[in-house]
């Protein structure tokens, strides 16, 4: 039971990389990459979490409370923001790809054409 | 873990899923909105604040605004 | 290769790499019981060192300022990457938005506007005392810009989101980062160490380079998204030159 949010991860992953194979449209395919991505953020949270310890956050609670670690979410909490950018990037190329090639499908973009 | 943890964790997983056996854009759109929300819960249930509110600043406005975007050109082209 | 046999394939190499990661964190220590000296040593140290209540912010923009100033870097590139797939010349006048006819929609977006630019506000500068900071407050500033164009009009939206001010923000914010480092250099210590007045903890006026290293960020990703909003909402408002297919 103490493993869950470890197992959480790896399902999100397995899940996500599954969505990634089999996806039928460029657009699905980055939301799934998504999920991956928020797998990540799922174990680096749980490995800092302390039992019955609080947010590190000691602007009401007296120093010293025991408080979960605060590196992993200040590792957390950057890249959040940064992956919707590179979702944007990715979401502008399958944009583009639509545009010049009429099908966002990856299994009909196969061949690399000049 | 708290039963609060356990039940939130069995959510984002079915979330997580569902998102990826969606495949009408529209609903995806809807589907990644309500997992990112879980998560939101989740990071909540976990002590982290600062990384709750950025997952639900992303996840209200950034993620859905540009989901919309290329799906409504994904239509019209 | 068919499309059957490939995902046989995934099936297999899915089914190694599940058991794969399964063993990797049985290695882990149970959840709940973190180990590592780091946590514990900087939420002790770090309201007494740097004044500041909030220690996550003070480990983003102090103790670990070098991997935020690559992940702004990060941000940087992405939004630079949007402009220049989808940034191309088009007729300005031949808009295809007319803006929202509903009256309702315009009120509530117009009563929203300053409430969301004061919450940005807020969030961005209470960033070492409660829950918040220059990432989240960024986003919710440039949500403020995106309400203009999605409960009025595009032309409002672009008047008020010139692409050389957005441009000119966004390498401020970034260029500025990295320069507050450089100060930090001139001044005799390491590369984006603190410096000033420390202040008292819990008031706005504490922490010393952490102010204007949250300021930097602030400005950065929200011309960054206002700048990935924009690019995006001109694909949906305006005829290009060319048609499109």
């Amino acid at each position: 039971m103490s493993y869950l949010p470890y197992a959480l991860a790896v399902w999100l992953f397995v899940v996500g990389l599954y969505g990634v194979v089999t996806s039928r449209h460029l657009i699905h395919l980055t939301v799934c990459l998504m999920v991956m991505q928020s797998s990540s953020y799922v174990l680096l949270l749980s490995i800092g979490y302390v039992d019955r310890g609080t947010a590190p956050i000691f602007a009401d609670v007296p120093k010293g409370t025991r408080a979960v670690d605060p590196v992993v979410q200040a590792l957390t909490l950057t890249d959040v923001v940064v992956s919707v950018a590179v979702a944007a990037l990715l979401l502008a190329v399958a944009m583009q790809v639509r545009r010049r090639h009429g099908s966002a499908d990856p299994e009909q973009l196969s061949a690399v054409k000049g | 873990m708290i039963p609060l943890q356990a039940m939130v964790i069995g959510l984002v997983a079915a979330a997580g899923l569902a998102v990826v056996l969606t495949r009408d854009l529209v609903r995806l759109a809807l589907m990644s909105s309500v997992f990112g929300l879980l998560l939101v819960v989740l990071f909540l249930v976990l002590q982290a604040p600062d990384v709750a509110l950025s997952e639900l600043v992303v996840g209200a406005v950034g993620f859905p605004f540009v989901i919309a975007v290329a799906i409504a050109l994904d239509r019209s082209a | 290769m068919s499309r059957r046999s490939r995902l046989s394939l995934f099936g297999v190499s899915a089914a190694g790499l599940t058991a794969l990661l399964l063993w990797g964190i049985a290695g882990l220590p149970d959840f709940g019981h973190y180990r590592g000296p780091y946590g514990y040593a900087l939420n002790a140290v770090a309201p007494t060192e740097r004044h500041v209540t909030n220690v996550v912010t003070a480990t983003t923009f102090d103790y670990r300022g070098f991997d935020t100033l690559g992940e702004a870097f990060i941000l940087f590139a992405a939004a630079l990457g949007v402009a220049l797939l989808l940034r191309e010349e088009r007729a300005e006048s031949h808009s295809l938005d007319h803006g929202v006819r509903s009256d309702a929609v315009k009120l509530v977006g117009l009563a929203l506007l300053p409430v969301l630019l004061v919450l940005g506000l807020q969030v961005v500068a209470h960033g070492f005392i409660t829950p918040g900071g220059g990432f989240q407050g960024g986003v919710v500033l440039a949500s403020a810009f995106a309400l203009v164009w999605l409960a009025g009009r595009y032309r409002a939206f672009r008047r008020l989101t010139p692409t050389p001010a957005v441009d000119f923000a966004k390498g401020v914010g970034a260029g500025g980062y990295a320069v507050v480092g450089v100060v930090a250099l001139l001044l005799g210590t390491s590369y984006l160490q603190n410096f000033g007045p420390l202040g008292t903890a819990g008031t706005l006026a504490s922490g010393g380079s952490i102010v204007l290293l949250n300021l930097a960020t602030a400005l950065e990703v929200s011309a960054a998204f206002v700048l990935i909003f924009t690019e995006y909402v001109e694909e949906l408002a305006l005829v290009p030159r060319e048609t499109r297919l």
